[in-house]
């Protein structure tokens, strides 16, 4: 079982980070798993993306061209993305920056105001944490609690303050409705 | 009574040198102050390339050959492995002061505790005589056949000027090896290079005015007149830097 | 809880050359292999070692030959247009038989090119790292993993038979994360260094590192005995890996990231019913020939996969003595192939046979 992840936004949207996230847990869950950044200037904040592949077995090509899950935070990535994605696979928006939704009728679609829920609830810049909590709950890869738990340990203890507001962001994607 | 012996560190072996190239007194003069210091154990020296490419079989200490100009890189880099042993290059006009001016300045910026001995004869040697970064307005070398011209060639460069500027550097002095009187002053400055050396107080760098009767044109005699009435005018002597009390 | 680490290519080969016992450092920041210095710079004071960002290339490489001169593991790190800047000091640090290890995380190019993915220094790495008749060992890795684990064989290949190593990446490999074991290690048995230049203390002659010969017949002996090192380190030290060779119609050959996308080809190219394989250098130089050799004598046809114009291609036709046809596909400049790209290729190639 092979499952390849886009994330794909803004530089300074914490694309690079969740995406760590996510590699780091497989990792942690005894999965092959590789992360694959776009990097130079886009880390300064043009279009950011990065591939995470997580899978049972030994993983070739690290790039992601088609998607299982692509996770988009602005317009762009839906625009050049969303064609991609595998059929059968996976669309997780951020509807406050994308106001459009797919008309593909062969993969399954999610849309959550990320970066609202993120404001509205004194969590700016969380809505890269607030996407994976909404991925947990549209694709059953992790389970809730275990990440919830990696993600508290692996953010350092000079940093302990940024756990609660990260699982908070998790929470917040879980259970949106 | 002996009179006169050879410093335990110069090698028994003959100098290719020209006849009157003041290179073999300034090799000699290197190896007192080795031997003086009893250091010879623990020092590794760096040749440059140039005439003097073959030091590495003149002294008797460990002896690195460097390319043309990255000497005092490859001293930074042993000596900072090796922060215990005594670390010197000996490089020439050509290659200190054009083609390793980078690797020079760098060195006495980061205040590298290393020995440079800079032999400034203001003209490529080896080579056969062509224009040397420190050659004089007016000189002729093969490749400014008409003289230095500033407006083409450009102008020389004093580097114990430049490098005293640099926090980094402890101890810089100008000598000179056209009399004995200053041959005694350069055997003076360059034991005490070494001293501060040894007593990590950083970068020290010794310029020796030097004569090339062969690519001049000229008698060793002449060649030693021609310094003194030349090249230390634009070249004075003197120390430019010195932090070693502080 | 596994040993595992995530961590970045660049990453992994720096804290590979501490765990090997590496404590000099001397480099220049140049994207994309930053990760390497920042990494180093971070840990190196911590084990009593040093990391020094020197003025410029030329200086970085040229402080490598004086700590390895000095009988120091030492290793420097850089981009290709840094490593173009080093090819001199590497060719004196050939030349004086010095140890030690350079790392290029290769990128586009010529000149300033680009800071994407390549592997366009094939012919820089493994034929013309700098003037004079010289060879350099290169190695290929295809993972995180594997950029650790040859940096550690390279600090024990350089001491081993005195030469430089250089471990020939590329910007994916060194931005990309995978996890890392670190505790996978096989330190060798290696001689001592008694020809430094580190004092001799009044106990033995001098040593002199060098490599001027005014005696033609000199160099010339001193060429031949590095040669006939060089074919010593063919004989034991070549490395490869196959994958699916033995019934391949069709094999590819391929090293780092090139590989990785290659083995998805060819796994898509099995489950269709074509047989391909995969032979993966993973010594450059040494060029493994023996495999090749062997899948020449049942495959019916070659291709060579690379991120560049086809650097690769005439060491492949030599290693089969040109025995069948050989294609290549490659992308150049940053650019890099998907695993579709290279099946269609494989797909093209099988209508032909």
């Amino acid at each position: 079982m092979t499952t390849k992840i886009l994330l794909s936004g803004f530089g300074g949207q914490g694309i690079l980070f969740a995406g760590k996230q996510l590699a780091g847990f497989a990792m942690h869950s005894d999965y092959q798993v590789t992360w694959l950044p776009s990097y130079g200037p886009e880390m300064r904040g043009g279009a950011a993306n990065c591939s995470v592949i997580i899978s049972d077995r030994e993983i070739g090509a690290p790039q992601v061209s088609f998607p299982d899950v692509l996770i988009a935070l602005n317009l762009p990535s839906f625009d050049k993305f969303e064609p991609k994605v595998t059929p059968g696979g996976l669309l997780i928006a951020d509807s406050t920056l994308i106001p459009k939704a797919t008309e593909r009728t062969d993969i399954r679609a999610a849309y959550i105001p990320a970066t609202g829920l993120a404001s509205e609830n004194g969590l700016d810049g969380l809505a890269n944490v607030i996407m994976l909590g909404k991925l947990l709950k549209e694709r059953a890869i992790f389970d809730f609690d275990k990440f919830c738990n990696y993600m508290a340990n692996s953010i350092p203890a000079s940093r302990a303050s940024l756990i609660e507001k990260n699982q908070k962001a998790l929470s917040i994607g879980y259970n949106y409705k | 009574m002996v009179v006169f012996e050879k410093p335990k560190s110069l090698s028994p072996v003959p100098f290719h040198y020209c006849p009157g190239c003041t290179h073999g007194i300034v090799h000699r003069l290197v190896a007192e102050a080795i031997d003086k210091l009893e250091i010879e154990g623990s020092t590794i020296g760096i040749a440059p390339v140039g005439c003097s490419v073959f030091a590495y079989n003149y002294f008797e200490c460990d002896m690195i050959q460097a390319a043309h100009g990255r000497a005092p890189a490859v001293a930074t880099g042993l000596k900072r492995t090796r922060p215990d042993s005594v670390v010197f290059t000996y490089q020439g006009d050509g290659d200190l002061a054009a083609i390793g001016t980078a690797e020079t300045v760098h060195a006495a910026t980061r205040g590298e505790n290393i020995t440079i001995i800079f032999i400034n004869n203001a003209i490529y040697g080896m080579t056969g005589g062509q224009m040397a970064p420190t050659t004089l307005p007016g000189q002729i070398t093969t490749t400014s056949p008409y003289g230095r011209d500033r407006k083409i060639q450009g102008n020389p460069i004093r580097i114990c000027e430049m490098l005293s500027t640099l926090d980094g550097a402890a101890y810089v002095e100008r000598v000179s090896v056209d009399s004995p009187k200053n041959i005694m002053r350069a055997k003076r400055s360059i034991e005490k290079a070494f001293r501060t050396q040894l007593d990590k107080k950083g970068f020290s760098l010794v310029e020796v005015l030097s004569t090339c009767p062969t690519n001049w044109g000229m008698s060793p005699v002449e060649s030693l007149e021609w310094l003194r009435t030349n090249m230390i005018p634009y070249y004075p002597l003197g120390v430019f830097k010195d932090t070693t009390e502080e | 809880m596994s040993t595992k680490v995530l961590m970045k290519g660049n990453e992994a080969i720096a804290e590979a050359a501490i765990k090997s016992g590496c404590r000099y450092f001397f480099g220049y920041p140049i994207t994309p292999q930053t990760e390497i210095s920042e990494h180093l710079a971070k840990r190196m004071p911590k084990v009593g070692g040093l990391c020094l960002q020197a003025e410029s290339e030329v200086a970085a490489i040229n402080m490598v030959m004086g700590a390895a001169a000095g009988g120091s593991r030492v290793m420097t790190s850089s981009s290709s247009p840094g490593i173009s800047l080093k090819s001199e000091g590497l060719s004196y640090i050939v030349g004086c038989d010095l140890p030690c290890v350079i790392v290029n995380v290769q990128r586009g190019g010529p000149g300033l090119g680009g800071i994407q993915p390549a592997q366009s220094d094939y012919y820089q790495a493994t034929k013309a790292g700098g003037h004079g008749d010289m060879r350099i060992v290169v190695l290929a890795p295809a993972s995180v993993q594997e950029m650790a684990a040859l940096t550690a064989e390279a600090f024990d290949i350089a001491d081993l038979y005195r030469t430089p190593v250089m471990i020939l990446a590329d910007g994916a490999l060194g931005q990309m994360m995978e996890p890392v074991d670190f505790s996978v290690s096989s330190p060798r048995s290696l001689p001592e260094k008694d020809w430094a230049a580190k004092g001799h203390g009044g106990k033995r002659k001098k040593n002199i590192i060098n490599s001027l010969y005014m005696d033609p017949a000199d160099l010339e002996r001193s060429v031949h005995r590095r040669f006939a090192r060089y074919a010593d380190i063919k004989d034991k030290e070549t490395r490869f890996e196959e994958v699916m060779t033995e019934d391949a119609d069709i094999v590819i050959v391929a090293y780092g990231i090139t590989s990785r996308i290659c083995k998805s080809a060819l796994n898509m190219a099995r489950s269709k019913g074509i047989k391909a394989g995969l032979v993966r250098p993973i010594t450059l130089s040494p060029f493994p020939d023996a495999p090749l050799k062997k899948a020449a004598e049942s495959a019916k046809h070659f291709l060579v996969a690379e991120l560049n114009m086809g650097q690769m291609v005439d060491d492949v036709k030599i290693a089969i003595d040109c025995q069948r046809p050989v294609t290549f596909f490659g992308r150049t400049g940053g650019m890099m192939p998907s695993p579709e790209d290279i099946l269609e290729k494989i797909e093209d190639i099988v209508k032909s046979l």
